[in-house]
């Protein structure tokens, strides 16, 4: 393909780890729109503040579907408090990078997994700091990466 | 396996072809422009590709200009046209919304030069119709353009009835006929067509040929100065073997156009019958005024570009209209003015085929596609939420 992708993304492409739905997920997060061409549903289980259990759907291209399977895999078992640390950059570096003009997939990875903890928190009625999620609109996300 | 489906991108060069650029490459280099018997040799072999190229056009020999293909025809064909119209005060120019990019994104640097731009609707079939073009001409028009059959999906105009209708209110036309050339027959004379754009890699000629038809007697303004080739029209020695190759490929393709309309559109219709079973699938263009080679097809809930990916891994190279394939923000603009949503926009594939297509290719596309599309419905919120029942 002309899209120069790493080996890392065409991997996670082909064999998507955690891709499937939860029906009992403790928190659940969608970012982005059809429009764009990009969905991405992250599910979440959650015990004890830790990340007990992650599943993704995801509607868009090779590499939004890559960067949703590498960001399940980054914040598997891992407490909270990692998962909400997750930047965009440490998925990009994990994929060992992506083109340019994909480098909105991996925001949308980002927002999707905040969006499922904010989810986890409101459903719980756990407090947090406003400005812990930052609602970003469709502009940066779409293709101007 | 591996089969090539994205012929509308570009096509395999023929054997044919292939042996006279080699010929004219190794042994016969000699410069047509040259006044040696060698050189007048080239120029004898340069007048000889023109007038066959002609009778498979069937136009007059002396209307026809090589060039580097069906992006400069188009640029050239437009802007002469254009600058003879604004010297008899005609700037108003007509086209449609699916060319090609080539003819729109000349228009738009005519309309920075001041002329006035009117872009024709499509059906959702993307068919522009005669009475359409006709409601459009005004006494200030200088040119309408309308492609002779759509890149994307397929679709073929009703090129005679609109040359007959331009021709009736003295307004040139022009039409780019580079998915056309050398698939469905073209007789320019009939049809009425003042220029034609076309270019050779699309009909299993060489890359970076094509040419340009502009009847006699319609100053032709030269977009490249310089030297007297191409009777002062397009400067520039001549790329004579891959001229030469474009003659091979445009005659063979013409001499082979039966029965390759007729094998190559039975496999079509046979693809497009099966995928058509797939849920929420559906045909883009026009299902009979249709390239023999063009699928083009959207499944719902699923995007282009991973679906090009998937089916690449497969073996399968094919092609979509996806924003993502393209690198802009939205999808392509041919999908989009035939009335597609954006979301089902980005769920396209277009598989194109050539007179070299298997049967057995034909059936491992019809196996594979929906494999493929079923596994990345399987990961898609988007079809998830097609699949849950409507509430009233």
């Amino acid at each position: 393909m002309a899209m120069s992708y790493s080996e890392k993304v065409m991997d996670h492409f082909q064999n998507p780890r955690n891709v499937g739905k939860m029906e009992d997920a403790d928190g659940i997060g969608e970012v982005g729109n059809a429009k764009c061409g990009d969905i991405m549903k992250i599910y979440l289980k959650i015990k004890d503040d830790v990340i007990e259990d992650v599943k993704f759907n995801t509607f868009g291209c090779a590499s939004a579907i890559a960067t949703s399977s590498i960001a399940t895999e980054l914040i598997k078992g891992k407490p909270l408090k990692d998962a909400l640390s997750l930047t965009n950059q440490a998925v990009v570096e994990a994929l060992d990078g992506l083109p340019p003009v994909k480098i909105h997939c991996s925001v949308l990875a980002e927002e999707a997994i905040k969006a499922a903890i904010k989810d986890y928190y409101d459903k719980n009625g756990i407090a947090y700091e406003a400005d812990l999620f930052k609602e970003s609109g469709c502009e940066h996300c779409c293709h101007n990466g | 396996m591996k089969v090539y489906a994205d012929n509308a991108a570009t096509t395999t060069i023929s054997q044919h072809a292939l042996a006279e650029m080699i010929q004219y490459y190794g042994g016969e280099y000699e410069n047509a422009s040259s006044l040696h018997t060698q050189g007048q040799a080239a120029a004898d072999a340069l007048e000889d590709a023109r007038a066959r190229i002609a009778a498979c056009l069937h136009c007059d020999a002396r209307g026809i200009y090589f060039t580097s293909g069906g992006s400069e025809s188009d640029n050239q064909a437009l802007i002469a046209a254009a600058h003879l119209g604004a010297k008899k005060g005609k700037r108003h120019l007509i086209s449609t919304k699916i060319e090609h990019h080539a003819v729109l994104h000349t228009l738009d640097r005519l309309t920075k030069e001041g002329f006035e731009v009117t872009l024709l609707d499509v059906s959702r079939d993307g068919m522009v119709t005669p009475e359409q073009v006709e409601a459009a001409i005004r006494e200030d028009t200088a040119l309408v353009s309308v492609m002779f059959a759509n890149n994307e999906i397929g679709t073929i105009q009703p090129i005679k009835e609109i040359g007959q209708i331009c021709r009736e209110h003295k307004v040139l036309f022009h039409t780019d006929a580079v998915q056309a050339a050398g698939h469905v027959n073209i007789d320019v004379d009939d049809m009425c067509i003042d220029m034609l754009s076309a270019s050779a890699h699309k009909f299993h000629g060489p890359k970076g040929t094509g040419l340009l038809y502009c009847k006699r007697g319609i100053y032709l303004e030269p977009l490249i100065c310089g030297g007297a080739q191409e009777r002062g029209k397009r400067a520039g020695t001549e790329n004579l073997p891959a001229i030469m190759g474009m003659a091979a490929a445009l005659e063979d393709a013409c001499a082979n156009m039966e029965a390759y309309t007729k094998r190559v559109s039975g496999l079509r219709d046979k693809i497009i019958l099966s995928l058509s079973t797939v849920p929420r699938a559906f045909l883009n263009g026009d299902s009979v005024k249709r390239l023999p080679n063009n699928i083009n097809m959207c499944f719902e809930g699923i995007e282009g570009e991973s679906l090009l990916m998937m089916l690449d891994m497969y073996g399968i190279s094919a092609s979509s209209g996806s924003a993502c394939t393209s690198g802009s923000l939205d999808p392509s603009h041919v999908l989009l003015a035939i009335g597609l949503p954006h979301e089902i926009a980005h769920g396209s594939l277009r598989i194109t085929l050539s007179e070299y297509t298997t049967e057995e290719e034909a059936d491992y596309i019809i196996e594979k596609v929906p494999v493929v599309v079923e596994k990345l419905r399987e990961m898609s919120p988007v079809w998830e939420r097609m699949m849950q029942p409507q509430e009233c």
